[in-house]
């Protein structure tokens, strides 16, 4: 039997994330490249799309169960993981990297004496290796590096690698394993929501806006065509140090990192902190009256306009598209 | 109770990546270094703690020489003690992490607070790392800390909210922005830290897991098109990010 790789997957509130299908899909990728043998395992309690794993690839899920794991706990997931990890032949792990998998994986590396790389943009196979790319110096260098340890840790950015149903039909073969007494010493007692909107770490649409937005009132703008384009809002620093946005919603160096399949930009210069949290963005387009506006040395499209004439007239030819 | 801060000295984040002549770093010419700035939330929160509880706050750095200037800027906003874990070479993640975590043991610190990343090779992973070679309890990224006798309440930053968790000494916390507003250093402060002798020790031995095969400048892409400058280009931006983008 080949060795294993391992993703590990995330659920929230009892349903896998979009960004555990497209770690199924690279693990299942790596695994072919690689000879190895595909496995997933998921920590909670009553966890409803499990089956769906096998649509990405892995057949087989051994979901980790127990009332109290409904919610995340550093200490108790630490020891399944790397318990499931010593007991069987498991050479790759692979996470998202999310808040979850970014707190997570480090804690397993250190128990296992495992080399750990974060936010893999890329993983390319080069002589039975997995050669990753991570960005660093805030996205302004990108930095190639291998793992030369036993056991071998990556967490992959969201968005970046694809999701992809696999064909025919396949099942998911899920493993039940009832966990007793988990260890809580770390334990999450409660979770605070911020208001029920989409977070921008996870749309696939962002509409952001920046100091050229000239007011907090103004940002209603912004609010409006991320709802007819059913994406989130997002914010520079400048907005959110003038107290016109919440940080959870600051994108860049400072913030969040994002890379969703749209990103636009809109009374925003493009400072380099900012780039850094959104570069990796798939599409972006630029609002901007500045033509000079770094901003638009990154963006696929820009209009070099004011705000305040393109984005209502944005919001009107959406509308009547959808 | 004692207190460690770590702290790392990174270049300024304005800095211009250029790719040293190794090709495995950055060329250190003209480039200005500082306190990482997350780091100075974890020293803020440590000195707050320190008002709390009367224990005393110890900055450990892992670095050269002129990770002294970090490690001063700490002690000028009012931390105790400064120890320099000399490095020779390159230090990975988890061979940091066994320097702290040897410094950390020595110094009897039952909590140490950690920025949640350094903005130099992003890694996001050294307090974590630390706290498990401790045994030590972690809260990662977090944006609000109590503590009460030995048991602490943190609020961590996660997608679309915060999670409220719970745990005890001894713990490791990395800072995350938000979880306070860090002082300036007094006048005073600067003067007394001139004075503050700062202890240097070699680093334990490397035990890299990891290696770098190069460093590279991204891709530069290709500068997009301006479409107009007026709503009359709005149709057009519509139609290619549905035609050619496909992405609404
Ligand atoms: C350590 C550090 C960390 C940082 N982290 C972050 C971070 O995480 N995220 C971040 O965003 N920044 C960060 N910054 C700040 C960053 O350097 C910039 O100051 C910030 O991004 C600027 O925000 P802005 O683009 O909204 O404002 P500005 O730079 O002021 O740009 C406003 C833009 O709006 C345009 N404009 C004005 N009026 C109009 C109009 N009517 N129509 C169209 N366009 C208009 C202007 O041409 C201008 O380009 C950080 C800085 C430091 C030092
Ligand atoms: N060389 C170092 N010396 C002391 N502390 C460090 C060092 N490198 C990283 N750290 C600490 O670990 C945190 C996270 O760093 P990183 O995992 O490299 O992103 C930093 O904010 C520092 O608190």
């Amino acid at each position: 039997m080949a060795n294993k790789i391992l993703a590990v997957l995330e659920q929230r509130e009892g349903k896998l994330k979009r960004s555990a299908f497209e770690l199924i899909s690279t693990v299942k990728k790596i695994s072919i490249d690689l000879n190895l043998d595909p496995t997933a395992i998921c920590i909670g309690n009553n966890i409803d799309n499990l089956n769906e794993a096998g649509s990405y690839g892995i057949m087989d899920v051994v979901h980790f169960k127990n009332t109290e794991l409904e919610n995340y706990s550093s200490s108790a997931y630490t020891d399944i993981v790397s318990s499931f990890v010593k007991e069987n032949e498991v050479e790759y792990l692979l996470f998202s990297n999310t808040s979850l998998g970014k707190d997570l994986a480090p804690r397993i590396a250190a128990r296992l004496n495992a080399g750990c790389l974060t936010d893999c943009i890329n993983l390319q196979i080069n002589n039975g290796e997995i050669i990753a790319s991570r960005p660093v110096y805030a996205s302004k260098a990108i930095l190639e590096t291998k793992i030369n340890s036993p056991i071998r840790i990556f967490t992959i950015r969201p968005n970046v690698f694809k999701a992809e149903v696999t064909d025919g039909n396949i099942q998911t073969e899920i493993k039940v394993k009832e966990i007793s007494n988990p260890n809580l010493k770390t334990k999450v007692v409660a979770i605070k929501k911020s208001a029920d909107k989409l977070d921008v770490a996870e749309a696939d649409i962002i509409v952001s806006g920046g100091r050229g937005l000239k007011s907090s009132e103004n940002f209603k703008l912004i609010e409006e065509l991320a709802e007819v384009l059913g994406g989130a809002v997002g914010a520079s620093r400048a907005v959110v140090d003038a107290g016109w946005r919440n940080h959870g919603e600051q994108v860049g160096q400072t913030g969040k990192t994002v890379s969703p399949k749209l990103y636009i930009a809109c009374g925003i210069s493009g400072a380099i902190q900012h780039l850094a949290g959104m570069s990796s963005s798939r599409y972006i387009v630029a609002i901007n009256k500045d033509k000079d506006a770094p901003i638009f040395n990154i963006a696929d499209y820009g209009i070099a306009g004011d705000v305040f004439e393109i984005i209502p007239a944005l919001i009107q030819e959406i509308k009547k598209i959808s | 109770m004692k207190i460690a801060v770590c702290v790392s000295h990174v270049p300024d984040t304005a800095t211009k990546v250029k790719i040293g002549s190794d090709g495995k770093s950055i060329d250190p010419a003209g480039v200005s270094y500082i306190i990482n700035p997350y780091d100075e939330f974890a020293v803020e929160e440590a000195l707050k703690t320190k008002e709390l509880t009367g224990c005393e706050v110890v900055i450990i750095s892992l670095g050269s020489d002129s990770s002294k200037e970090s490690i001063r800027k700490a002690l000028a906003m009012g931390a105790d003690q400064g120890i320099l874990l000399k490095k020779d070479g390159f230090y990975d993640s988890f061979s940091t992490a066994c320097a702290l975590a040897k410094e950390i043991k020595e110094q009897k610190c039952d909590l140490v607070f950690f920025g949640k990343q350094s903005v130099d090779y992003d890694n996001s992973i050294t307090g974590q790392l630390t706290s498990e070679i401790l045994g030590f309890n972690c809260v990662s990224v977090v944006v609000s800390f109590k503590i009460e006798n030995n048991k602490i309440t943190a609020e961590r930053e996660i997608e679309g909210g915060r999670e409220v968790v719970e745990t005890e000494l001894p713990a490791v916390i990395t800072a995350q922005k938000g979880l306070n507003e860090p002082r300036y250093a007094s006048l005073k402060g600067i003067m007394a830290a001139k004075k503050k002798v700062i202890e240097e020790k070699p680093a334990k031995e490397v035990n890299n897991l990891t290696e770098v095969i190069k460093l590279v400048l991204p891709a530069s892409k290709q500068p997009g098109k301006i479409i107009g400058t007026d709503s009359s280009a709005v149709p057009e931006l519509v139609r290619l990010l549905r035609e050619e983008a496909k992405v609404i």
